[in-house]
């Protein structure tokens, strides 16, 4: 028996539907957030329609289907159904949108806010577009020492900030569930792979008062680690951080 | 240029432009020039309760949209009678003429606005102004200049496009569009380095004092990826729009062969506006990465910071483009009598083209519910994070032009039948140059892109890049000798292609104008609170980032004036060949 080609793009939007939610939340574990499942099915819905309808053929047999029962007088019982259950579906849909929720209002986050082209730390004016790390070029020159600042800035990592970013550097800990906005992943190859040192210096340093106010508002528990740390060590944290993650600084040069 | 060599540019100028002769002696006088001026809301003036931002805004972005227009159409015009010239096809120059036709009513509008936003600069914000005159003197000149070189030579080349047919005469009208086109883009490049002053100052010291050397200021860090983005954006743009009178056309034609002739135009601009199309994500890419590598501070406002949501509607649009495109080529393939051998492979190249178009709108800071944030552990997503950086985006993107490409080829041979004993070679390699491409583009995206550091990631999209471009052209060289002396199936048939095709071309011109639009937006934004990058402080009460809500409406209600503005384009085009003859109106002429 052939498939109608409504049903058939229903039934393939259906598939999507359920095999994203199933490959998620199932398998991976991961749960899709819902605006972006949302997103994704209007483009699904939008792909189907174009493979079902470029051709006249198939578009007609597509719409056959409600062509008839919006025209042919033998439909009327259905069409009166199906007239009647459409406003009320949508009307239900609206209401259950609209109904005033216990659930806080979302917020949108975003990973990292622009630095300021120079910031005052340590009592000094840094222009933090040149800024780096002095540590960095021993890396290469003498490796064994690198090796040793690297454990001295976990030394510091582990005292101060493994709290909140957790001991794994994943933004998991032991504080971690109390936060609002949750303390930054390091392991994420979208937070500090993609920056320079520098960001990361004026973001430990300068911590939630020191954000832009232009970036306003933004919320952070971060504190302003110049008043505890010194500078050497906020330096050696950071080595810590890209050497743990395996991630490397954002640069223009190549190694 | 010298201090002379200014003033007495200044002075030739000040015969044009009076009112630049007490700048000229300023300049002889003072021997220096003055830093950038600190303003306070005072300077501001405040005229008849006008929102200045508004004003400016608006009035600069319609003037961008026809700008682009008036500059894309001329340069496919040029192209299109070339290839006129060289087929000896009649039919090539009457559809640059019509084009062309269309651009001349957009010309004047073009120039209207572009004078509503110089008075609106010069009012609402003249220090502004001032200080930019004072250091592109010389360029405002020419730009002055080459405006009369460019009204002259487009009003010729239209004008004298029916007297100048044929042999030398032919050449001559060549000739005045070559002039054409290269004042129009000369004049693109001198107003693009304004702009790119403005976010990437040079020739200025810190406090802003011009250094008097005009070309180190023109040439600043940002003015060759804006050319190269622009110029490569208002070709597809032009293609989109004129597409979109050619769908217009079509949907009011009045017989078989009117519709036949604008589907076959329709056809054309798709073509033009989907060539520029491939290679402006990489044109995009390179700006935003010169954009980072000038300033962390600019680049992460632009793509991680306040206006990433913004790129997200960006993504949103660019596959939008991606996907109309190829509904519309798919639709074409109607055209043809041998198109079935093909269309059982578009639903495999529908799924690839919307997988790559979801990973490439995918955020990377993700709307999440309290129960999604706690289901999750916390805001990072281990399977979509990922995709949230420009390493997916950048892989999907190629895949998208791929197959975008292999659209068109499928196109291409819808209606040919190979008659070459190595036909089947020919597709195999055809097949492995695919395969082996996309391939290297997984590989360069993947291991680059999260493997390696930012200066291997970055540096992956060219070989990507690379990749797409030698096996699109290597797969159509392939194909031009697989199809030479190929027969045809049976004539194509022109005009026979479903209405909602040309609500695809709509699409395409809308999306285009709306994108350009909002990333104009991003790309002035970014500047935040300066006029001129740490430079110039704008002090006005207009100097705080509106709300993406806000912003994404004033760029809308632009958009919806300058669609409005088009459909009156499109409709003029359409009045000049109307004729009325009213009945005993005019007096009888004796013979």
């Amino acid at each position: 028996m052939k498939i109608p080609r409504l049903l058939q793009a229903v039934l393939v939007l259906a598939g999507v539907y359920f095999g994203f939610v199933l490959v998620f939340d199932v398998i991976l574990d991961a749960v899709i957030p819902s605006s972006l499942l949302a997103m994704y099915m209007f483009f699904a819905t939008a792909g189907v329609f174009m493979v079902f309808t470029y051709d006249e053929e198939q578009t007609r047999e597509l719409v056959a289907p409600i062509k008839a029962l919006v025209e042919d007088p033998s439909k009327r019982p259905w069409r009166n159904i199906v007239f009647a259950i459409l406003p009320l579906a949508a009307g239900a849909g609206t209401y259950v949108q609209m109904q005033p929720s216990l659930e806080a209002p979302l917020e949108l986050r975003t990973i990292h806010p622009a630095p300021p082209s120079t910031a005052k730390i340590y009592g000094k004016r840094v222009n933090l577009l040149k800024l780096e790390n002095p540590f960095r070029k021993i890396e290469k020159e003498d490796p064994d020492r690198f090796r040793e600042l690297v454990g001295e800035g976990a030394a510091v990592y582990i005292r101060n900030c493994q709290f909140c970013h957790g001991d794994k550097l994943d933004g998991r800990g032991p504080y971690a569930d109390a936060l609002n906005p949750t303390p930054l992943n390091f392991q994420d190859v979208g937070t500090i792979a993609q920056l320079q040192e520098s960001y990361l210096f004026w973001r430990i340093t300068t911590g939630g008062p020191g954000l832009p106010k232009e970036a306003a508002p933004w919320i952070s528990s971060m504190p302003v680690w110049q008043d505890f740390l010194k500078e050497d060590e906020v330096w050696k944290v950071i080595l810590f951080l890209y050497d743990y993650t395996g991630h490397r600084p954002r640069s223009w040069e190549h190694e | 240029m010298n201090r002379s060599g200014l003033i007495i540019c200044l002075a030739i100028a000040a015969v044009v432009f009076p009112g630049l002769t007490a700048l000229a002696q300023e300049v002889a006088v003072a021997g220096a020039y003055a830093p950038a001026p600190k303003l306070t809301t005072a300077d501001y003036p405040t005229i008849a309760g006008v929102n200045s931002r508004i004003a400016v805004w608006i009035f600069a972005q319609l003037h961008l949209w026809f700008a682009a227009f008036v500059l894309a159409v001329p340069i496919f015009v040029f192209i299109i009678e070339v290839i006129g010239m060289r087929t000896r096809d009649k039919r090539y120059d009457d559809m640059a003429y019509e084009f062309i036709k269309v651009a001349i009513t957009a010309y004047s509008l073009t120039a209207i606005l572009g004078g509503m936003l110089l008075f609106s600069l010069i009012l609402f914000y003249p220090h502004l102004f001032n200080y930019l005159a004072t250091i592109f003197t010389e360029s405002m000149f020419y730009y002055a200049v080459l405006f009369f070189v460019e009204s002259a030579a487009l009003y010729i080349y239209y004008y004298g496009w029916h007297w100048l047919q044929g042999g030398f005469k032919k050449w001559v009208h060549l000739t005045l569009g070559l002039i054409l086109n290269a004042a129009g883009t000369t004049l693109m490049l001198l107003a693009n380095a304004w702009l790119t002053f403005m976010m990437s100052p040079a020739g200025v010291d810190g406090a802003g004092v011009f250094s008097g050397d005009a070309w180190a200021a023109i040439h600043n860090f940002l003015w060759n990826p804006i050319n190269i983005h622009r110029f490569v954006a208002n070709i597809a743009y032009g293609g989109s729009i004129v597409g979109a009178y050619a769908a217009f056309k079509f949907l009011t034609a009045n017989g078989p062969s009117e519709r036949a002739h604008y589907d076959w135009m329709g056809y054309n601009a798709n073509f033009i506006a989907i060539c520029a199309l491939l290679p402006l994500p990489f044109a995009g890419y390179y700006l935003a990465a010169e954009i980072y590598t000038y300033s962390q501070q600019l680049g992460i406002t632009l793509m991680g910071g306040i206006f990433a949501w913004l790129f997200i509607i960006q993504a949103v649009l660019i596959g939008t483009l991606f996907l109309s495109a190829n509904y519309y080529l798919w639709c074409g393939m109607g055209r043809s009598d041998g198109a079935k051998r093909y269309t059982k492979y578009i639903k495999y190249i529908a799924v690839v083209l919307v997988g790559a178009f979801l990973v490439w709108f995918t955020p990377h800071t993700l709307v999440l519910t309290n129960e999604e944030l706690k289901a999750l552990g916390g805001p990072h997503h281990k399977i979509l994070g990922p995709l949230g950086i420009m390493p997916a985006k950048n892989t999907a993107v190629n895949v998208m032009i791929l197959f975008t490409a292999l659209s068109f080829m499928f196109y291409r041979r819808a209606n040919k039948i190979a008659t070459v004993g190595w036909v089947n070679a020919g597709n195999a390699i055809q097949v492995a140059l695919f395969t082996a491409g996309i391939a290297n583009i997984l590989f360069l995206g993947i291991y680059h892109g999260y493997f390696t550091n930012t200066v291997y990631k970055v540096a992956a999209s060219i070989p990507q890049v690379l990749t797409t471009v030698i096996v699109i052209v290597g797969s159509i060289t392939l194909d031009s000798f697989i199809y030479r002396g190929s027969r045809e199936v049976a004539p194509l048939h022109w005009g026979r292609i479903p209405a909602r095709a040309q609500y695809a071309l709509f699409l395409l011109a809308v999306s285009f104008t709306w994108l350009m639009g909002l990333m104009g937006y991003i790309r002035s934004g970014i500047r935040q609170h300066w006029h001129v990058v740490d430079i110039m402080r704008d002090a006005s009460a207009d100097a705080f980032t509106p709300t993406l809500g806000y912003a994404a409406n004033v760029v809308s209600v632009a958009a919806i004036l300058f669609m409005a503005m088009v459909i009156f384009v499109f409709w003029i085009a359409q009045v000049s060949g109307n004729k009325t003859l009213p009945a005993g109106y005019w007096k009888e002429q004796p013979p």
